[in-house]
């Protein structure tokens, strides 16, 4: 029984003091990223979603030049963003599409140019590497309460927007008959969206963000009828990816004789994403066996 | 600033330019600006993946380019297509970030891979940008009825008999084409914005594809000369200059046609048929 839990468990994963904090980053992060990420699935807003993970590359090297916490910076440069992408998003879905790409590939310059100037001023080259690709276990056990307070901002706001963010996402106009104000409802979630994508973003990293943001959201809508259900289902995804995630990176370790562990951002985006595959095909064999019942049933009652 | 090896980089920098403005002109038309950045990120792995191996970069773009496209088509089967994408390119890119981990040597190769190495392009990556230039030009040339068509509307496409799926895979097939070629010596980034922004104020300026898809390119190949210039001048990195000024043209645009009044006419091709059929 010992020699098995030891082969589950790689040695020191309960006694290193980054686990916990990492844990808990990821389960709080995972929470915060499906509340929003179903809305963003329904809304089909993965675009925004993602340039928002995107910049916070930006967000995350200013914080390196400057010598704040990345945190601040993925909010600071989410929220600016947010601003930019529904500055120029008026007409429509196509162009909306447009203007989160202008945003994005001017933003990525300026990251670019940001990661310049950290390696000419300081020459660490390793920044691009450690703001685009972050891990869990480098999130400081001080960082906590900042993130037990974002997630609470997320979840109280989606609470609060949960009804006018439903009825806009089914459709603008029915939202509008029913008193809604659509437009502030989606600057609303704009700013849950932002949070959301800084705690993923601090989580597993600035580009693969949207992992935890699509993914258990992608999942769980496939699942779940109801739009609350959906995120509960998401949120079990998302923390169940992140802990396994911890777990395998641990155990990682053992597997190669250079004793090189792998990079647990890169579990926590193989978890979900093979999760997203197997319901996927699991769902479209369902479909396709209630196709031919469905066939059959007509043939023999004729 | 036009001499010796500075030349290779204005012939680059133009030949990118060109196929950018071309492609950009469809990305923007079909409102598919996310697969336009997936793409070339998605790419990047596998560069990450031939430098661990010690193979040609290229080989490795290419590979994961198709990977690209056949993982947003797949998953694009019974999901919104935005979904797809971005569970396509986060798989890729975690791939990249386990092939990164396993040596810590190249720090310098991912930045310029990210962000371009412009700078420094030899004589045989110019004659090879060139030849896969053609090529797909050629591959746009001949599929441009269907991909212009299914563009506008998918509907329209389909009375004409061309399958929405096939006008799909063409395009992206031709997007990962571009992308390839230019990863390596423009970086992911610009390869994006070029794609992005000068199309985008092209059909914010003209309602007519043709007029669009001149004036796309020319606006794309006036930006990378600047671009190039001012990176010369300043010694920043090229993207940089590129994405501000993508934004700035487009900006202008936008200002300049919202004092036009809007008749149906002059509504872009890009915002015709809104309500273009989106599979659940």
């Amino acid at each position: 029984m010992s020699a098995l839990i030891h082969a589950l468990f790689a040695r020191g994963l309960f006694s290193t003091a980054t686990v916990p904090t990492a844990a808990i980053v990821g389960a709080l992060a995972a929470v915060s990223a499906s509340a929003a990420g179903v809305f963003t699935v329904m809304r089909g807003q993965s675009f925004a979603g993602h340039a928002l993970g995107d910049m916070s590359a930006a967000g995350g090297s200013a914080a390196f030049l400057v010598g704040v916490s990345p945190l601040a910076g993925f909010i600071g440069i989410g929220a600016v963003t947010a601003g930019a992408i529904s500055a120029f998003a008026s007409r429509g879905r196509r162009a909306r599409d447009v203007s989160t790409g202008i945003v994005l590939g001017a933003g990525l310059g300026l990251a670019g140019l940001l990661l310049y100037l950290d390696t000419t001023r300081s020459s660490t080259t390793g920044a691009a590497v450690s703001v685009m690709f972050g891990s869990m276990f480098a999130v400081a056990s001080s960082t906590l309460p900042a993130v037990a307070a974002a997630t609470g901002f997320v979840l109280v706001c989606v609470a609060a927007l949960y009804r006018p963010l439903l009825l806009s996402s089914a459709s603008g106009e029915l939202a509008a008959v029913q008193g809604v104000r659509v437009k502030l409802a989606e600057a609303g979630f704009l700013g849950v969206l932002v949070v959301a994508v800084a705690l993923s973003a601090l989580t597993v990293g600035a580009v693969l963000a949207t992992a935890l943001l699509i993914g258990p959201a992608a999942t769980a809508v496939r699942v779940a009828r109801r739009p609350g259900l959906a995120i509960v289902v998401a949120a079990a995804i998302g923390i169940g990816s992140t802990w396994v995630a911890i777990v395998l990176a641990y155990d990682s370790y053992y597997w190669s004789s250079s004793h090189a562990a792998w990079p647990v951002s890169f579990f926590v985006v193989g978890v979900i994403f093979v999760t997203y595959v197997a319901v996927e095909i699991l769902s479209s064999v369902r479909s396709r066996r209630a196709k031919y019942r469905r066939a059959r049933s007509v043939r023999s009652t004729r | 600033m036009f001499s010796g090896f500075m030349v290779n980089t204005w012939l680059a920098g133009t030949v990118i330019a060109i196929l950018a403005g071309v492609v950009g002109f469809f990305v923007v038309a079909r409102g598919a600006s996310f697969a336009a950045h997936a793409l070339p990120v998605g790419a990047f792995p596998g560069a990450a993946a031939a430098l661990l191996l010690g193979t040609s970069t290229l080989g490795g773009l290419v590979i994961f380019t198709a990977l690209g496209v056949a993982g947003i088509t797949w998953l694009g089967r019974r999901a919104r297509r935005d979904i797809a994408t971005a569970l396509a390119l986060v798989a890729l890119l975690g791939l990249g970030e386990l092939f990164l981990s396993m040596t810590s040597e190249y720090a310098p190769e991912v930045e310029s891979l990210l962000f371009g190495q412009i700078l420094g392009v030899t004589s045989s990556e110019v004659a090879y940008l060139v030849f896969l230039a053609t090529l797909c030009m050629v591959a746009v040339g001949v599929a441009f009825r269907p991909l212009l068509l299914t563009s506008v509307d998918e509907g329209l496409g389909q009375a004409l008999g061309i399958a929405p799926r096939r006008g799909d895979l063409i395009f992206l097939a031709v997007l990962g084409l571009a992308t390839a070629m230019a990863v390596p010596i423009v970086g992911t980034l610009l390869v994006f914005t070029l794609m992005v922004g000068p199309a985008g104020a092209a059909q914010l300026l003209s309602p007519r594809p043709t007029v669009a898809l001149v004036l796309s390119t020319a606006i794309a190949i006036t930006t990378v000369w600047s671009a190039i210039a001012l990176s010369y001048r300043s010694g920043w990195p090229v993207g940089f200059f590129v994405g501000g000024i993508a934004a700035l043209v487009y900006v202008t645009a936008r200002l300049v046609t919202a004092e036009r009044s809007r008749s149906p006419r002059d509504t872009p091709i890009s915002q015709r048929g809104q309500d273009r059929h989106e599979s659940p």
